[in-house]
């Protein structure tokens, strides 16, 4: 590479490090997920699949996870929805308040879950809305939205705002135009904002602590288990699976992602 | 350009109401709530500011809420500053960028409980480290200054937040314009020099921005102290859960909320006035 790389041979040792550092917890929950002893250290004495097959017959886990597809679902839709129509007007649109709204809807990505998470159940409590899946949704769409923004934000960035234009001046109504030039255009955006929601509400902790009450979701499961360590090999296994599920999801939205800007350049020529 | 306005605001209006009420509403009762009482089983409506004179002369509360401020602090000092080289490495050192990013940012997507179990198990009394230093051979019993204190603490939320340190990091080295660190070799400034007084502090934004996304969540941060930190690692978040789990008093648990808010807030904006002027300085 260039000559200052080679005068900073510590810079190149310590990114690997780092990178230890960053993957090697990562890459332990699925590797000691196989291991047949209960304890976790190296050397691994054998391999077996067992603790992943007294997962199917867990009754409190296959409900948790259930409520977890509920909520996720139902969250994702919602926040790519408002995101959707937020960030259209973001990208295409000058309005008066535009900053403040932005900012406003970036705010849940910085603000402490604890404080989120006792002011809703508060709320939600004194408005009398009992804990549910449903107040979960409430607040994970929160919680998620500012993701669902800035994906569908940079959706619409990546195409040209005449196309549109052409599509008025053919005569082609507003709702037409959305529907048959806007929507094709940003559909993988949107299917990127849908993965990326879900992925988030999926694995969202603090939150569905707070608002499941007594249906948990599978985080709050995963919780449950964390404490007795006789259940440490599956909680292993039960995390490689949710792991693996949700590097899944992401590599899906990365690749719509990508899909956007590939049908934008396409559609510009 | 009026109806690009109105447009603009009809679109963005429902996401903009959607989180400012769900901001807004539970504040406010956050609010209500702090001045209410816990009765057994009921809550007494009537005005009282016994919650706060409670949370100011209870020590605990003030430990923990100091402890918090304090842990945050450190965390977003060692996560700053262990990520910067690796901003500074993707920024500068590398051909392809779109695949470190990638690279940093994979990790983060794995649930957050999970990664925080995963430290766990590395650092646990039975955990890796341990029992394969003990089957070695090499300890006779385990060593118990790994998992619950701040040590784990910090290491777990230094993983934890890598990413959101080095993207806005990086954000600002890529934003230098490189013909001002030419001019400043050119005039002599060798390269420990050009990184203190040329690259350092254009890059105090990213700083900033880096230490606000990490040290305002990690204030109120529950999962990693109840996790890893033990009964020494414990801060304010893990007291107001209390408070709304198994003590059952939310006024109280609402007037802690409301109080580290304004903590964070507090210590956010003396701090982002700090490393503005210190930006200045080295200059």
């Amino acid at each position: 590479m260039t000559r200052l790389s080679r005068l900073m041979p510590g810079l190149r040792a310590y990114v690997l490090l780092y990178l230890v550092f960053l993957y090697l917890p990562v890459l332990l929950i699925p590797l000691f997920s196989f291991n047949d002893g209960t304890v976790v250290a190296f050397p691994i004495t054998g391999l077996t699949l067992q603790w992943y097959g007294q997962l199917a017959s867990e009754d409190a886990l296959l409900r948790s996870l259930r409520n977890s597809f509920i909520v996720a679902g139902a969250t994702a839709v919602f926040s790519t929805m408002l995101g959707l129509f937020a960030a259209r007007a973001y990208v295409r649109n000058r309005f008066r308040g535009q900053r403040w709204s932005e900012g406003l809807v970036m705010l849940p990505l910085v603000t402490p879950v604890i404080i989120v998470a006792s002011a809703m159940l508060t709320l939600f409590m004194l408005i009398g809305l009992r804990p549910s899946l449903a107040t979960v949704v409430l607040g994970h769409t929160f919680l998620t939205l500012p993701f669902a923004v800035a994906i569908l934000k940079s959706a619409f960035e990546e195409f040209d705002p005449s196309l549109e234009e052409a599509a008025y001046d053919l005569g082609e109504t507003v709702p037409g135009t959305f529907r048959r030039v806007t929507l094709p255009i940003v559909a993988p955006g949107i299917v990127a904002s849908l993965l990326v929601t879900f992925t988030v509400s999926f694995d969202e902790f603090v939150l569905a602590f707070f608002l499941s009450g007594d249906r948990p979701t599978l985080p709050v499961y995963i919780w449950s288990q964390i404490r007795f360590p006789a259940r440490l090999p599956n909680t292993l296994a039960l995390g490689s699976l949710l792991l693996g599920f949700s590097v899944l999801l992401l590599i899906l939205a990365e690749y719509f992602r990508r899909k956007t800007r590939r049908i934008a350049a396409d559609a510009k020529r | 350009m009026s109806d690009n306005n109105r447009t603009g605001v009809l679109l963005a209006l429902p996401a903009t109401a959607y989180v400012g009420l769900l901001v807004a509403a539970p504040l406010g009762v956050l609010v209500l709530y702090s001045f209410w009482t816990q009765t057994y089983i009921d809550i007494d409506r009537s005005f009282t500011w016994e919650n706060y004179r409670t949370a100011f002369s209870d020590p605990l509360v003030r430990h923990l809420l100091i402890r918090s401020i304090w842990m945050a602090g450190l965390v977003t000092f060692v996560t700053v500053a262990l990520a910067y080289p690796i901003a500074y490495f993707v920024a500068f050192r590398t051909r392809n960028k779109t695949f470190w990013l990638l690279l940093i940012t994979i990790p983060f997507w794995i649930s957050y409980l999970l990664r925080v179990f995963a430290w766990r198990v590395i650092l646990g009394f039975n955990g890796l480290i341990n029992s394969t230093l003990m089957s070695a051979g090499l300890i006779d019993e385990p060593l118990d200054f790994l998992l619950y204190n701040e040590f784990a603490v910090i290491m777990t939320l230094a993983h934890a937040w890598a990413p959101f340190a080095i993207l806005p990091i990086y954000v600002s080295l890529q934003r230098i314009d490189r013909s001002l660190l030419e001019a400043a070799s050119d005039l002599g400034a060798g390269r420990v020099e050009c990184f203190l007084r040329v690259t350092l502090p254009l890059t105090i934004p990213g700083i900033i921005a880096s230490s606000l996304i990490i040290f305002i969540p990690t204030v109120g941060d529950y999962v990693t102290p109840a996790l890893v930190g033990g009964s020494d690692g414990k801060m304010v978040a893990n007291l107001i859960q209390v408070y709304f789990g198994a003590a059952n008093n939310w006024p109280l648990g609402a007037t802690l909320s409301l109080m580290s808010m304004a903590a964070v807030g507090m210590v956010a904006v003396a701090f982002v006035v700090l490393l503005r002027s210190a930006g200045k300085a080295i200059r």
